[in-house]
C-alpha cells in the first residue's frame, strides 16, 4: 500500500463517490425501499424431537400475533417477520442458532423456547450483543433474574421460584400435605427448582420428604419413588419435561402408590394423558393459560382466528399446550408494542421501549405495566391456573 | 426394592441380551456386524405403532408384519451395506451400516413423527403385586422371550439342517461353497434373523416406554458393549451378559441413583475386559500358520 499512494487514494475516493451515490439513491426513494424491508423477529425453540409439540404452539402463537400486527402496519410502517430456528432442546445448538440469527439474520429481538438449559446459554449473547429476548416458555429463574447489570431479557411465561411457591400453597390447601417430596429432572430447570422448592418449603414452614432426581432418559423411577414414599411423602411436586413425566406416573401406578402429583408445567408439552395412560388425570399442573372453559371473549376470537390460519387445528386437543401460543401471542404483541414505544429496532432503546409499553390487553390477561427495570417478568402467581389432562385436553381444575 | 431392580433388570437385560444376539449371529456366520441394530429396534417398535395402532390390525398380526419390515430390513444392510465392501476385502461396511442406521433413523423421524407415541398393550394394562412390588405381565414376559429366543437360537444351530448350514459356513467359508452350500444367501438369512431379533426388542419394550424415532439408539449402542462383554462368537455369553448388565444398570440406579448408572457400568466394561479379553464366554480367536 505505501508503494502507491495514488493509486491507494484513488481507490478510496471511488469508494467514497460509490458509497455517497449509493446513499443518494436510497435518499431518493427511501420510502419505497425501507417499507419492504421487514422487521425480523428471531426464534430459536426446539420444533424436533419429544417436546416438537410445545415448539409448534409458540410457533402459532407468533404467527398469528405477526398476522395481526402486520394488518394494522406493522412496526414503524415496516412489516414484521419471523425466522425460526430448531434448538434441538440443545443449548449448543441453541446458542449457534442464536448467534447467527442476530449476525447473519439481523434480528431486532430474540423470541426462546421452552428448554431452561438452553435459554440460559443464549441469556448471556443477549445481554453481550444488546438484543432483547423474550422467553414465553422456559422458567428457569435465573433466566431473567440473571444478575447482568445490563439486563436484555424479558419473560411473559411462568417462573421457577413464583411456581414453586405456587405448588407448595396447591399441596397444602388442596391435598392437606404435610410432608410432600419432590423428583425433578436432573438438568438447569431441575436445578432452579430443587432451590425454589426448598425455599418455599421453608417459607410455608413445612417438613421435605426428600428430593429425588432423575436423568431425563431414565425408563424407570421406581427406585427414586420408592425412597420418597419410604421417606413419608404424602404429595409430590414434579418436575420435567412431558416424556420422563409420564415415566414417574407409569411407575407410581406400578407401585400401585396413589399420592397426590402437583406438578410444574412440563406433561403441558405433549400428549401426556397418552403417554402416562389413566393415571396422567391425577396430576395437576401449573398452567398460565386453557382455552378450555375459558370465557373470556379475547380467548374465543383468538381461537377462531388460530384455526383460520392453521386448518390443522381441528379439535382443542390440537390448541395444546395452549401456554405456548397464549404466552408467545402476548409475548409477540409486547415486543411489537416496545418497537413502537421505542421508536426505533436499536437494541439498548427497544430495551428501554419494553418499560415504556403502555397498558396492553393481552389474550392472558390486561397488562398494566408488563415490564419495568429490575422487573422483567410479565407474570406473576395470579396469573397460574391448576390443570389437568382429560380426554387429551388440557382443563383447569375446578376451585 | 430387591424385586424392582430384579424385574428391571432382567426386562431391560434380557433386551440387550436379544439386540447382542443379532450382534452375534452375523458375526458368527461372515465375521461381520450391522451397526444399524440400533435402527431397527426403532423399525420393530414404530412399525409396530403404524400397523397396531394406526391401521388398527390386531396386534400379533401387526407384530409380525413388523418383524417382517425388520427382516427386509436387514437383507437390504447386508445387501448393499456389507456385501459390496466384503467382496473388495474393505472393511468399510463398518461405517456402511453405522451411516446406514443413522439414514433409517431420520427417515423414521420424518415419517413417523417427532412426537413420542404410546404403543397400548393388553399385558401392561394393570400390574400385578409381586413380592411387594407392582410389576405388569408385560415385564415377566421379556425375559422369558429373551432367554427361550437364545435357547432357540442355540437349537437351531446345534440341531438343524438350516443350524449345521450356518456352523459350516461361519468354521469355513470355502469349504462350505464348495459342499455346495449358497454362502451368499446363507449370510443374508443372518443378517435378516439379527434385525428380526432387534425388531422383537423394539415391539416388546415399546409398550412399558413409549415408541419413538430415537428409541433405538441407545439400546443399539448398549448392546454392543453388551456383545463384546460376553464375548461376541458365544451365543449364551452374550445373552449372559446381557442379564448382567441389566442387574448391574437396575441396581447402581436403585442405590447411587441414575447421575452415576453410566460411570459405573461402563467402567466395570472395562474392568471385565481387562480380565477377560476375549469375553465372559468368549474363546480366544487361535492364529492358525
Amino acid at each position: 500500500m505505501p508503494q502507491r499512494p495514488h493509486a491507494a487514494r484513488l481507490t478510496r475516493r471511488l469508494a467514497l463517490g460509490t458509497l455517497l451515490a449509493g446513499v443518494a439513491c436510497l435518499g431518493f426513494d427511501l420510502g419505497p425501499v425501507r417499507a419492504a424491508e421487514p422487521v425480523r423477529i428471531g426464534l430459536v425453540t426446539a420444533l424436533s424431537g419429544q417436546s416438537a409439540k410445545s415448539g409448534e404452539a409458540i410457533s402459532r402463537g407468533i404467527g398469528l400475533a405477526i398476522d395481526e400486527i402486520n394488518k394494522q402496519g406493522g412496526v414503524l410502517g415496516r412489516p414484521l417477520e419471523l425466522v425460526a430456528r430448531d434448538d434441538e432442546a440443545n443449548p449448543s445448538k441453541g446458542v449457534l442458532a442464536a448467534r447467527e440469527l442476530i449476525q447473519r439474520a439481523g434480528v431486532v429481538a430474540l423470541i426462546g423456547g421452552l428448554d431452561t438449559p438452553v435459554s440460559m446459554a443464549i441469556v448471556p449473547i443477549a445481554n453481550q450483543m444488546k438484543v432483547p429476548f423474550v422467553g414465553p416458555w422456559a422458567a428457569g429463574t435465573g433466566i431473567t433474574r440473571n444478575g447482568a447489570a445490563d439486563n436484555y431479557v424479558f419473560r411473559v411465561s411462568a417462573v421457577d421460584a413464583l411456581v414453586d411457591e405456587a405448588l407448595v400453597a396447591y399441596a397444602q390447601k388442596t391435598y392437606g400435605a404435610k410432608k410432600p417430596g419432590a423428583i425433578l429432572v436432573n438438568n438447569a430447570w431441575g436445578e432452579s427448582n430443587q432451590q425454589g422448592i426448598v425455599a418455599a418449603l421453608k417459607a410455608a414452614g413445612l417438613p421435605s420428604a426428600g428430593i429425588e432426581k432423575y436423568e431425563a432418559n431414565d425408563l424407570d423411577m421406581v427406585p427414586q419413588l420408592t425412597r420418597l414414599r419410604e421417606a413419608g411423602a404424602d404429595a409430590l411436586f414434579l418436575v420435567g419435561n412431558v416424556g420422563p413425566s409420564a415415566q414417574v406416573v407409569k411407575s407410581l401406578d406400578r407401585m400401585g402408590w396413589d399420592v397426590p402429583v402437583v406438578s410444574h408445567w412440563g406433561p403441558a408439552g405433549g400428549r401426556f394423558d397418552e403417554l402416562a395412560g389413566p393415571g396422567a388425570a391425577r396430576v395437576h399442573f401449573v398452567q398460565t393459560f386453557t382455552f378450555a372453559g375459558n370465557e373470556n371473549p379475547k380467548a374465543k376470537a383468538v381461537l377462531e382466528a388460530l384455526k383460520a390460519k392453521y386448518p390443522a387445528i381441528k379439535s382443542m386437543a390440537d390448541v395444546t399446550p395452549a401456554v405456548g401460543i397464549a404466552n408467545a401471542y402476548d409475548a409477540t404483541h409486547l415486543i411489537a408494542l416496545a418497537i413502537r414505544a421505542a421508536g426505533s429496532t436499536e437494541g439498548p432503546k427497544l430495551r428501554d421501549g419494553f418499560y415504556k409499553v403502555a397498558p396492553y390487553p393481552g389474550l392472558i390477561k390486561t397488562y398494566e405495566t408488563p415490564f419495568a427495570p429490575g422487573r422483567h417478568d410479565a407474570l406473576g402467581p395470579a396469573d397460574y391456573v391448576f390443570s389437568r389432562f382429560r380426554n387429551g385436553e388440557i382443563v383447569a381444575v375446578a376451585q | 426394592m430387591l424385586t424392582g431392580i430384579l424385574v428391571s433388570g432382567l426386562g431391560l437385560g434380557s433386551m440387550y441380551g436379544l439386540v447382542a444376539l443379532g450382534f452375534h449371529i452375523t458375526f458368527a456366520v461372515s465375521g461381520t456386524v450391522n451397526f444399524a441394530q440400533g435402527s431397527a429396534v426403532t423399525l420393530g417398535a414404530v412399525l409396530g405403532y403404524a400397523f397396531g395402532v394406526r391401521l388398527g390390525w390386531p396386534m400379533p398380526l401387526a407384530a409380525a408384519a413388523a418383524l417382517a419390515g425388520c427382516a427386509l430390513l436387514g437383507l437390504a444392510v447386508e445387501r448393499l451395506l456389507v456385501r459390496p465392501f466384503v467382496a473388495r476385502g474393505s472393511d468399510a461396511w463398518l461405517l456402511a451400516t453405522v451411516a446406514g442406521g443413522i439414514i433409517l433413523d431420520n427417515a423414521l423421524l420424518f415419517t413417523f413423527g417427532k412426537e413420542p407415541r404410546s404403543l397400548p398393550s393388553a399385558l401392561v394394562a394393570a400390574p400385578v403385586q409381586v413380592l411387594g412390588a407392582g410389576i405388569y405381565p408385560l415385564q415377566l414376559a421379556i425375559p422369558a422371550v429373551g432367554i427361550a429366543a437364545a435357547l432357540a437360537i442355540r437349537a437351531v444351530f446345534r440341531g438343524t439342517e438350516l443350524g449345521r448350514v450356518l456352523l459350516a459356513v461361519a468354521q469355513n467359508t470355502e469349504a462350505a461353497r464348495l459342499m455346495g452350500i449358497d454362502v451368499g444367501r446363507t449370510i443374508a438369512c443372518a443378517f435378516a434373523l439379527s434385525a428380526v431379533l432387534a425388531g422383537t426388542a423394539g415391539l416388546l419394550i415399546a409398550p412399558l416406554f413409549s415408541v419413538s424415532a430415537e428409541m433405538g439408539a441407545l439400546f443399539g449402542i448398549k448392546a454392543f458393549a453388551v456383545a463384546i462383554l460376553g464375548g461376541i462368537g458365544s451365543a449364551t455369553g452374550v445373552v449372559l451378559a446381557g442379564l448382567l448388565y441389566g442387574l448391574v444398570e437396575a441396581g447402581v440406579t436403585a442405590t447411587l441413583g441414575s447421575g452415576a448408572t453410566q460411570i459405573v457400568v461402563f467402567s466395570v466394561i472395562i474392568l471385565a475386559l481387562a480380565l477377560r479379553p476375549n469375553g465372559l464366554l468368549g474363546r480366544a480367536a487361535v492364529n492358525k500358520v
